[in-house]
């Protein structure tokens, strides 16, 4: 069986988040770097992976996706064992797997916008020549700590987002944490002990760990 | 076996999703209104239900929910049969490109709808005056999505396939909305997608849920 192919790097988080996951399942995959400089993120081939021009897409065969979490809810299922079941698929678990959907949609809708916006304006904004907003950079911080809040009393509750047990809805949040805790605002998490040790406790995973190492040495080259 | 519950009125455009899900499968149910003039959503009950004070809301029994689409997936999830199976569970081609093009809509079409929906609508209600350069901007946020509908849409009947699911349905509430905004002539350019929304809004479970929502928003 060929191995899947997820194309674009992994410095970009929404690669990452699905890297993340096949790492978990132990998938043979191969990373097709797209290089943005040259458009080709905008050209025929590309688009007819991912109509928006955007990362990642990815090829099963002769089946073509995009957007992260589609992709990783994919990978997730098809690789699922009585091990590694990180959507908590089955018929006993109805609850549990709606739970992960739960999580996985705060992660996208509530976290990421506010995450990724303060690396937008911190990280890229200079990097294109540009000002950071930081009255856009306060809000998204404000928008966070709300979400933080939140988590705090879920984690004080539950080992993880969804309950006892590792989810997707956990794991989709490492990529934005990575580059935030590189960032001069990581210390809003100080007040949060309880979302501190979670992180901790993802960031141990070798999965992520192995999925760090490939973002870091993305983002450098 | 009692009704599942859903908190909010079906007026807001999340509740209407999980409403039309609801519909499609023939559930019973009862809608919980959550009185937002008396702040009843940031009320220690209602953030009990969903702990970010929004709505909707959703009980089967012990379990809580939150989150729209979540909450879709579920009530699509228990409820499927042969012939209702929005969520094309059992066919793991059909059901990721469900989980794809659903992904769109909440991640591309929903804010750019609901931004100008806001703007338009709801600053001017709460005494504002709406932000047309984020009107302006919106509004060409969702030309580039809906190049990208209409393309797809001249190849496959629905988003996902030629079959409806989820991945549609959720574009119903904000459409709905839309319809009813000066800015709906953005959607003349693009007649396969005006056809596929025709087609929606046909359906007997739309129609309920769209004469809920008027019902609800005018009151």
């Amino acid at each position: 069986m060929a191995p899947v192919k997820v194309f674009g790097s992994a410095a970009f988080t929404n690669v990452a988040r699905v890297l993340v996951c096949l790492e978990e399942v132990g998938a043979d995959y191969e990373i097709v770097d797209i290089d943005f400089h040259v458009k080709e993120h905008k050209g025929p081939e590309h688009l007819a992976r991912n109509p928006f021009g955007q990362v990642p897409a990815f090829q099963d065969g002769d089946l073509m996706l995009f957007q992260s979490r589609a992709i990783s809810r994919y990978v997730l299922s098809k690789y699922k064992t009585d091990e590694v079941n990180l959507l908590r698929e089955g018929e006993g678990d109805p609850e549990e797997s709606a739970l992960v959907d739960v999580w996985l949609d705060v992660e996208a809708l509530q976290y990421d916008p506010a995450m990724s916006s303060v690396f937008f304006q911190h990280r890229v904004v200079p990097a294109l020549g540009g000002t950071p907003d930081e009255s856009f950079i306060g809000e998204s911080v404000e928008k966070l700590k709300n979400v933080l809040d939140v988590y705090e009393a879920r984690l004080t509750k539950h080992r993880y987002l969804a309950g006892d047990f590792v989810s997707l809805a956990d794991l989709s949040h490492f990529p934005e944490a990575h580059y935030f805790m590189e960032l001069p605002y990581a210390a809003v998490f100080d007040s949060y002990p309880r979302v501190r040790a979670w992180l901790e406790d993802l960031f141990a995973r070798p999965a992520v760990k192995k999925v760090v190492s490939l973002m870091a040495n993305d983002f450098s080259g």
